[in-house]
């Protein structure tokens, strides 16, 4: 199975325009495959994080990061209505980005049990074989209590 | 020393257009600082509960760290993030938000960071973070 649902593809695309952050950082929809997801944020001078090169803020990444690992559990679950909270998030900052270049971000929830989800992102501004950062993160997701026996 | 750190620190936020974008802000007693997150809606990451975004949670742990080691350690540079370690405890509620850092070890090139950040009770962390800094020199 390599292609997820179309009803899925077009809730993945609106996650960005819902969540007021992701909008706010004007963060848009690249792809959703199976467990994976891919988002980016195009650059702006007020996500700048150091003034003297124009470079993006590590923040904007980590939000990315989160959210794009939010997206790869979302397609991992399936159809399966259901929340997911961070328990937590390990990135690791390879360099700075670009100044005045955006971030792309992709994930792999490359395990998910009954309660956790195990995910794994880059990021990188122009090539993905020369990364920005990488990130680790646990998932839980809170599943709908089953509905009582009759 | 704490007029300098005061300014150091206001520089800081004056000077990062990303800080301004959370609508972050600090206040310095002594060298102690208090990062202050106040509520807005486009923190927001989940409307149902609503919640702030894990990453704004993240952004803000590391922004404190990152304050607090400008106060410490003056550069006319931002020091560089190495890796953090965000631990969720709670959700982020529609609240202000507050954080403290713990400079744990102030190297000749590294720092070690302990952050906390807690909304109504200062017993009651709603998120921590771990990280490790490259000081900027002169």
């Amino acid at each position: 199975m390599s292609e997820v649902p179309a009803a899925f593809r077009e809730i993945a695309e609106r996650m960005v325009e819902v969540t007021p952050q992701a909008a706010a950082l004007g963060m848009r929809f690249v792809s959703v495959s199976p467990a994976r997801g891919s988002l980016e944020v195009p650059w702006r001078e007020d996500l700048v994080g150091d003034p003297d090169t124009g470079v993006i803020a590590g923040g904007v990444v980590t939000t990315l990061l989160d959210h794009t690992c939010g997206l790869a559990m979302a397609a991992a679950a399936g159809s399966e209505p259901f929340s997911t909270a961070t328990l937590d998030l390990r990135i690791d900052y390879m360099r700075a980005a670009a100044p005045r270049a955006g971030v792309t971000c992709e994930a792999h929830c490359y395990k998910l049990t009954r309660t956790i989800g195990f995910v794994r992102a880059e990021a990188w501004d122009a090539d993905k074989s020369d990364l920005i950062a990488t990130a680790q993160a646990a998932f839980v997701l809170n599943r709908p209590a089953p509905a009582p026996a009759s | 020393m704490s007029q300098a750190a005061a300014t150091q620190l206001e520089t800081f936020l004056q000077r990062v257009p990303y800080v301004r974008f959370l609508g972050m802000q600090a206040e310095l007693a002594g060298d102690e600082m208090t990062a202050i997150l106040p509520f807005a809606p486009h923190l927001i990451g989940n409307t149902f509960i609503p919640a702030l975004h894990g990453g704004v949670i993240g952004a803000f742990l590391e922004m404190t760290a990152l304050a607090q080691l400008s106060v410490a350690q003056p550069s006319p540079r931002v020091h560089k993030t190495i890796d953090i370690t965000i631990e969720y405890l709670r959700p982020g509620r529609a609240l202000t938000a507050y954080a403290r850092a713990d400079l744990r070890k102030v190297g000749r090139r590294i720092a070690n960071v302990h952050v906390e950040a807690w909304q109504e009770d200062r017993a009651q962390p709603f998120a921590a973070l771990r990280g490790h800094f490259l000081l900027s020199s002169d």
